[in-house]
């Protein structure tokens, strides 16, 4: 996403005087090359006072609430502390170390990874084959666009409350279904059996999201120009190889944002979780989210969560700078 | 992809084209039953849910998958003249207001500079910008916490959680509106500049006023993110203070034997998030659609 704006910004309108521009301190355009060094200056003066004017305030939010909370992170995570009171008893890697031999962190990083594999391998093919089919002439496409989209406008918590209803054992209206037509559901319910739990909650998450990824393909397919499609038509070729050939390749950028959202997204995920199962049972849906929600909640171990909060961040960073560095600089070279 | 990040994400309708690949449909038939499966699959939870406000909770046991009958509405009347769930959406509303306005305020004026002014050091502060995208929310929620209760001041207010989330907010806020307000063409800040117009006035006289539809996409996705948000309210609102969502899961959890009056309550909850939704979708989708693309 950084290189597509620095690149947008480097043809812009906007910077046709260029950064040089700034640079050389002329003033703006009407001040001219005559108007003497000093009126040349406090002009620039002003200039500068204004993008403070303007800038500051987004600054300030940012600083106050990320920044200063990302350092409060780092400097909790070397030492122990409950929360009250000076940070004392400076403690050094210990909280990352017991973190990193901790089963149930291992556990949930290990979750949190699988959610991310899964969320992509799952709604790729379906969000794309669902996008290829609305995107035809047929009957009701506003509608059911709009419909497809539901999911992805309800919180989490609210699609989590109706799903935990849906899931219950033996009352809960899947079991009733799966048992009308003579299937055996799970003993202790779907969010209750350690080897199904997780899948379940997969299984939601790909519900409410699977509406993002198609609204986003529908939209990169529009971009795709028609002629191509017409001059596919007359070389004769079949519906399946038209997509195959023209369509999926033009996505590949939608696809590999898309993508990057939902690796970022699956790496933070707790909202879900927290209703559907509070990461049990025994920790078998538990997140890296969760893990620090509950240490620094319930257990009080500041030190441990600010810890677990950074090495969140350092594995969001690292999947991050990968993801552009491996598959949207592609986008860079080819498609631009 | 140049192309597109020049072009404010919210002109994107104008180049529709519905149906490009509809010479080459099949067998239409299968392609409605498949459409037909999407919807029962994706509506069906929905849909049960807001019926099943509409039932008691020994029809809800006695058969899980049927229709109300006979139609009760005594746990929608229940929700509705209950005080509780009033104050919560009077939180989530005011929540997501001062969320809205200060994103979109704050956006707006830190984006002007960054796309019309030229200065040393442009990219850097930008690049600062783009960089908050990388800090997710849920990293600095503990730290956030204990400085908001215990620096700020702000423990269980309306401002403590607005504020973190309009910061949480303005990086994607400013990476959207850049573009945008960086398209609007050079004649007319010429222009405005030989009228005799400062920067400041041009900001305030001709930016923001055609601007509009940009900032309104980033204000409805601010509102809905708000709307929606869990984490941070749940650490920080107790009591009278909480919002909707807090709301739906404390019932849901209080009230777990009372099926019929859950799904009462979370139908409601998410009514003013699906009108307001239905209403502003187009705005939410080019929103997406312009993250993707910026």
């Amino acid at each position: 996403m950084a290189d597509d704006a620095a690149v947008a910004t480097d043809v812009s309108p906007a910077t046709s005087s260029g950064p040089a521009a700034g640079a050389t301190r002329k003033g703006r355009p009407a001040a001219g090359p005559s108007a003497g060094g000093r009126r040349a200056k406090r002009s620039e003066r002003r200039k500068y006072l204004e993008i403070a004017f303007f800038v500051a305030p987004a600054l300030a939010m940012l600083i106050l609430f990320i920044v200063w909370p990302v350092i409060t992170a780092v400097q909790m995570s070397a030492f122990r502390w409950n929360g009250r009171g000076p940070m004392v008893d400076f403690v050094g890697l210990s909280n990352y170390v017991s973190i990193l031999n901790n089963d149930v962190f291992i556990g949930s990083l290990m979750n949190n990874l699988l959610i991310v594999v899964l969320s992509i391998a799952i709604q790729l093919p379906l969000g794309l084959a669902i996008a290829l089919l609305l995107n035809r002439k047929m009957w009701g496409q506003g509608a059911l666009r709009t419909i497809i989209f539901v999911p992805y406008v309800l919180a989490e918590v609210v699609a989590g409350v109706i799903w935990f209803q849906l899931v219950q054992p033996q009352y809960g209206v899947i079991d009733t279904l799966l048992k009308s037509v003579g299937l055996e559901p799970p003993a202790q319910g779907w969010l209750g059996d350690m080897d199904l739990a997780l899948w379940t909650v997969v299984a939601i998450l790909t519900w409410k999201y699977l509406g993002l990824a198609v609204i986003l393909f529908l939209a990169g397919l529009q971009g795709v120009p028609e002629e191509l499609y017409e001059a596919a038509q007359l070389d004769g070729a079949s519906w399946w190889q038209v997509q195959r050939r023209i369509t999926v390749p033009l996505l590949g950028p939608t696809i590999r944002t898309w993508g990057f959202l939902s690796m970022i997204g699956s790496l933070q995920l707790f909202d879900m979780v927290w209703i559907l199962t509070k990461g049990g049972p025994a920790n078998a849906t538990s997140t890296m989210a969760i893990f620090l929600v509950n240490e620094g909640t319930r257990s009080n171990n500041f030190g441990i969560a600010g810890a677990a909060s950074v090495i969140l961040f350092l594995i969001a960073l690292v999947m991050a700078v990968l993801y552009q560095r491996l598959i949207l600089r592609r986008d860079a070279k080819g498609v631009a | 992809m140049t192309t597109s990040t020049q072009t404010p994400a919210v002109t994107q309708p104008a180049k529709r084209r519905r149906g490009s690949a509809g010479k080459f449909q099949g067998g239409n038939p299968v392609v409605y039953a498949i459409a037909f499966v999407v919807v029962c699959v994706t509506l069906g939870p929905v849909v049960y849910g807001v019926l099943g406000g509409f039932r008691s909770n020994g029809q809800l046991t006695q058969n899980p998958a049927a229709l109300p009958d006979p139609w009760i509405f005594s746990n929608y009347a229940g929700v509705v003249t209950n005080p509780s769930f009033w104050q919560y959406t009077l939180n989530s509303v005011i929540v997501a207001v001062i969320t809205t306005a200060i994103v979109v305020i704050f956006g707006v004026m830190a984006a002007y500079p960054l796309a019309r002014y030229a200065f040393k050091g442009r990219e850097a502060l930008f690049m600062l910008f783009v960089a908050g995208l990388l800090f997710p929310a849920t990293v600095a929620v503990i730290p956030l916490f204990i400085l908001l209760t215990q620096n700020f001041g702000l423990g269980n207010t309306w401002w403590g959680v607005a504020l973190p989330q309009a910061a949480f907010a303005l990086p994607m806020t400013v990476v959207i509106l850049r573009p945008f307000l960086q398209a609007l063409p050079q004649e007319l800040e010429e222009a405005a500049q030989l009228d005799g117009t400062s920067r400041i006035g041009f900001f305030w006289r001709i930016l923001i006023p055609l601007s509009g539809p940009g900032m309104v996409t980033v204000g409805v996705l601010a509102f809905v993110g708000s709307w929606n948000a869990y984490l941070l309210p749940l650490l920080l609102l107790q009591g009278d203070m909480k919002t909707l969502p807090l709301g739906v899961a404390d019932f849901s959890s209080e009230h777990s034997s009372d099926t019929a009056g859950v799904f009462a309550f979370t139908t409601l909850a998410m009514i003013p998030a699906l009108v307001f939704f239905l209403a502003m979708q187009k705005r939410i989708v080019n929103g997406l659609q312009g993250a993707v693309k910026g």
